[in-house]
């Protein structure tokens, strides 16, 4: 989902980087409020935006013989709520603008709008959405995460629609181009980003299950397929 | 096995071979989707306008920096995890102490 250096007309990257701001500005904010409020978040909010680290190191091989990262911002925008995800995002962003040469200063405020704010938003919004319907912890986090990174990629492959629109078919032919390079690799990498991110939802219920109840995560008859006498205990 | 550690085995498994039965089974370069972004606007005959302030002077060396990234990420989710099932066991003990 990387757009790199350079390849946004400077009105869209300037737009895209006025987008992003106030969301990034509003997330260190939010992450601070946090911080002061709550000390003992600080060991989950670290896991968090390390695992958001870790997965969009990653380049993964896919079924169109192409590859691309996962972007593991969904596991953050379930425990914390989004904003706190759109300082994480940018930090990763900026380390591999900066250091790999990966995405771009120029690009970064598209690139942070679609990793660290339109993925968490979308990510929480359908946590909450499963929830609400009655569905349990762990196919509402799978459905958080696949979405999130799917999503992500959908949002990238719309900016440079309307940044090159197609001479004939305009925004809507460009963006199936891009989409077709970004979305369907992505559907497989997207599971996988879901079903990992379910794993370590599992393992914070088995570690932690009263900081999730703190959260909101877990709701006191919540158990996700551990061990009751363990969540309980 | 219990039923528990059996689902997270099974996630585990399936992660792997969603990432294994590409490379083994379906032929391509595996180039990275970004590049193909970027070449699909090359042909459109548009030129960047800015560069990147700095390039990693290879590919070993842009994988290495690529490795660091995954690996300090994974050392500090381990910390912070390992952190808070000690601060949680300590909690959940220290009232059945007491008593």
């Amino acid at each position: 989902m990387h757009i790199a250096e350079g390849y946004l007309p400077p009105l869209h990257a300037v737009a895209w980087t006025v987008v992003a701001a106030p969301f990034v500005v509003h997330g260190a904010r939010a992450v601070v409020v946090r911080v002061r409020e709550d000390p003992d978040a600080k060991l989950l909010l670290g896991a968090a935006g390390a695992f958001t680290f870790v997965l969009s190191a990653l380049k993964i091989p896919s079924v169109t013989g192409s590859s691309s990262h996962p972007t593991g911002t969904g596991l953050g925008a379930v425990l914390f709520r989004p904003p706190v995800m759109a300082l994480v995002g940018t930090v990763v962003l900026l380390f591999q603008a900066l250091l790999l040469a990966h995405g771009g200063l120029t690009t970064l405020g598209a690139n942070v709008f679609s990793l660290a704010v339109a993925g968490p938003w979308i990510a929480y919004g359908s946590y909450r959405a499963v929830r609400r319907l009655g569905g349990s912890l762990g196919p509402a986090v799978f459905v958080a995460a696949f979405l999130a990174d799917l999503g992500t990629y959908t949002v990238t492959s719309a900016q440079l629609a309307l940044a090159f629109p197609d001479p004939t078919s305009g925004f809507g032919g460009a963006f199936l181009t891009f989409a077709s390079i970004f979305s369907i690799t992505q559907i497989p990498l997207a599971v996988a980003e879901g079903l990992l991110t379910v794993l370590v939802v599992r393992l914070l219920v088995r570690i932690t299950p009263d900081e999730l109840r703190r959260l909101g995560v877990l709701r006191p008859r919540d158990t996700t397929g551990t061990e009751p006498t363990e969540a309980a205990a | 096995m219990k039923r528990s550690t059996l689902v997270n085995v099974l996630l585990i498994v399936a992660v792997v071979a969603l990432f294994a039965i590409p490379a083994l089974f379906i032929p391509g370069e595996y180039a990275g989707a970004d590049g193909q972004a970027g070449d699909t606007i090359d042909a459109t005959g548009y030129e960047p306008w800015f560069e990147p302030v700095w390039e990693p002077p290879s590919g070993e060396i842009e994988s290495g920096i690529f490795a660091i990234q995954a690996a300090a990420g994974a050392g500090v989710l381990g910390y912070c995890l390992g952190g808070a099932r000690t601060r949680s066991r300590q909690r959940r003990e220290a009232p059945a102490a007491e008593s």
